[in-house]
């Protein structure tokens, strides 16, 4: 504690110089945390699937349906709870950019095998009377300033277009921060009753659940093997393996992400380390006296480190302060283009990490300098 | 009293012995020290005299510890610095030397009082004990009152008197002075060298001094010449001072 105020003093030399420098660190870090919590936000799906869920799609793709009447043949599987089914609808609210995901869900099953999403019973039961009644996630009534009772227009896009009206009866929650609040659902049989023949009678997919999750594997097994050799032969993968494949889809975003990350690193490492270097190269000299007046090598590194680590925590702290005030700004801004932004504790740890390397990174190299220069050369400079 | 052809004793507190220094530029050798032989007794005032590039600076710091000898070997208060480790020589330096430069080099960013600490925070005395002895060395320079003052509010005289009380406060068994008073005009330079007259007469320091200056070479007790990296006895400040060799 005795060599604090030493550093603090050095720390303020140049004011101008600290506080440019603290800027930069603390722009480029929350742009790292920002860029961190977009990734996050698109890989999230598989860390947040039920570890007893499956999910059935149609072996050719997504977008090719499957019969409803496989769903009593998958209940009887040996293993299986319970199963709902969804399809994809498409409509647009007002204006394309007004983008959400719209579910045909059934409601008979919807909440036993997606209990994290929370309905109040009344709103539940006001929705399964409505055929026109639709819940909407949180987030998605929040953008729109939706409440219940609201008359929800939509028009579809892809069963064949034409307008769809709709009546606002509840609003979902997730249990957890990550849940997807942005989804709006409405009755199979309403939507049923309005395809064209050719449509009718299939579903987009099939959710289950299963007893015991390590049963998942031969359930999986069970359900592709009971339509194989079908016209509509099925692919069943847990719900974290098919959260991952949809992400493996947004791989280039991906890499971009963390291409862009990568570069605001380095970025950082160099401001930070060029500071550290000219400063220490306008105080060889008093660095030289320090040595000379029986200050040790290493006690020398300790004072360049000790700076170069001061500039990263307080830099780094400025920028995680400012991620923790603007990314739910940001997130609120940014609804339906992205899924929903969270500022994680342990990101927030890691972007702490970050700079604390970043800090002793871009002091280590002048520390070393300073370290094992000659103090008769370095006094001679004066 | 001084010697420079290695008769000196074992009581010398600093013995030079047989020292060479040696410098490569480019693929030429230059001989800086040829052989030196230098024995100084405790309590004694010694001023280095010669022209540019005669080998002051770097015999100085040799004694100091700042440099390596290519040969031979320099004892101080009995022990042989020339073989130490460079982490033993820094805590030798921090114990034994007081360093006072021609630049004085003093932090700019902290005060008088916190440049005079500087080399009590490697000691394991109180924050109150520091205190008291970083205001007992203001005190025998002067400059008390100054001590909260940074290098920037004193003037050249005032900040080599810092550096004069940054040199003694740990007490050191001997102080360098390369080219003190270099930099300063000459009713400073007089206080400075009053300031290290009494710390010789009153204190009993011991006091190597490199310097240019005949009439501040005339203040030490011993004058030394070198040339060509060979040490001879110069005049006494006595017989400069009565020959009218200085003003």
């Amino acid at each position: 504690m005795k060599f604090a105020r030493i550093i603090l003093a050095n720390l303020l030399r140049k004011k101008i110089r600290l506080f440019l420098t603290l800027g930069s660190f603390a722009v480029a870090l929350f742009l790292f945390v920002f860029l961190a919590v977009v990734r996050d936000a698109f890989t999230r799906g598989a860390d947040v699937a039920g570890a007893d869920r499956l999910w059935v799609i149609n072996r050719t793709s997504i977008i090719n349906p499957i019969p409803l009447s496989y769903r009593d043949k998958i209940a009887r599987i040996p293993g299986v709870k319970c199963i709902t089914h969804d399809n994809w609808f498409g409509g647009i609210y007002q204006d394309e950019k007004n983008f959400f995901p719209q579910f045909v869900i059934d409601p008979e099953n919807q909440r036993q095998v997606f209990p994290e999403l929370i309905v109040p019973d009344d709103q539940w039961n006001a929705f399964v009377k409505d055929r026109q009644g639709v819940i909407a996630g949180a987030r998605t009534a929040e953008r729109f300033g939706w409440k219940i009772g609201d008359r929800i227009p939509l028009k579809s896009t892809i069963y064949g277009g034409g307008a769809w009206e709709f009546n606002l009866v509840g609003i979902y929650h997730g249990k957890r921060p990550q849940d997807d609040e942005t989804q709006l659902w409405f009755q199979w049989d309403y939507y049923e009753e309005r395809m064209v023949q050719a449509y009718k009678g299939n579903v987009g997919w099939y959710v289950l659940r299963v007893e015991k999750p390590d049963d998942s594997v031969r359930v999986a097994k069970a359900i592709d093997e009971e339509f194989a050799n079908s016209a509509n032969e099925t692919k069943t993968e847990t719900e974290s393996a098919f959260a991952a494949n949809w992400v493996k889809q947004l791989g280039n975003i991906q890499f971009l992400i963390v291409s862009i990350g990568t570069i605001v690193f380095f970025t950082l490492l160099l401001v930070t380390g060029n500071t550290m270097a000219i400063s220490v190269r306008e105080r060889t000299s008093e660095l030289a006296v320090f040595k000379a007046i029986g200050f040790s090598d290493r006690a020398v590194l300790f004072f360049v480190l000790a700076e170069s680590l001061a500039i990263a925590l307080i830099g780094g702290v400025i920028g995680l302060l400012s991620a923790l005030l603007l990314i739910p700004v940001l997130a609120k801004a940014l609804s339906g283009l992205l899924p929903n932004l969270i500022l994680s504790p342990t990101m927030l740890a890691s972007g702490l990490l970050v700079a604390l390397l970043v800090g002793l990174a871009s002091g280590l190299l002048p520390g070393l300098g300073a370290m094992h220069m000659r103090v008769v050369n370095a006094l001679r400079r004066v | 009293m001084v010697k420079v052809d290695g008769s000196g004793g074992q009581s010398s507190l600093i013995q030079v012995r047989d020292l060479d220094k040696t410098y490569r530029r480019g693929g030429e050798v230059i001989d800086v020290l040829q052989g030196l032989n230098l024995d100084v007794e405790a309590g004694e005032f010694v001023a280095f005299m010669g022209p540019s590039g005669s080998g002051k600076s770097t015999l100085l710091n040799l004694l100091g510890g700042l440099d390596v000898p290519t040969r031979g070997r320099i004892t101080v208060a009995g022990d042989e610095i020339t073989h130490m480790s460079s982490g033993r020589l820094t805590e030798w330096r921090a114990r034994h030397v007081g360093f006072i430069f021609q630049m004085y080099n003093l932090i700019p960013v902290l005060t008088a009082f916190q440049n005079v600490e500087l080399p009590l925070l490697l000691t394991k005395l109180s924050k109150a004990e520091r205190r008291s002895h970083v205001e007992t060395a203001l005190g025998v320079v002067g400059l008390t009152d100054r001590m909260h003052h940074f290098p920037r509010q004193l003037s050249g005289g005032q900040e080599q008197r810092v550096t004069i009380a940054r040199a003694i406060v740990s007490d050191p068994t001997f102080l360098l002075c390369d080219e003190p008073t270099g930099d300063l005009d000459r009713k400073s330079a007089d206080d400075v060298m009053t300031i290290i007259e009494e710390l010789v007469g009153r204190h009993h320091k011991t006091v190597l001094m490199v310097t240019h200056d005949p009439v501040v070479a005339a203040r030490a007790s011993s004058i030394l010449h070198l040339d060509k990296g060979v040490l001879v006895e110069g005049k006494h400040a006595s017989q400069l001072t009565g020959a009218g060799g200085v003003a």
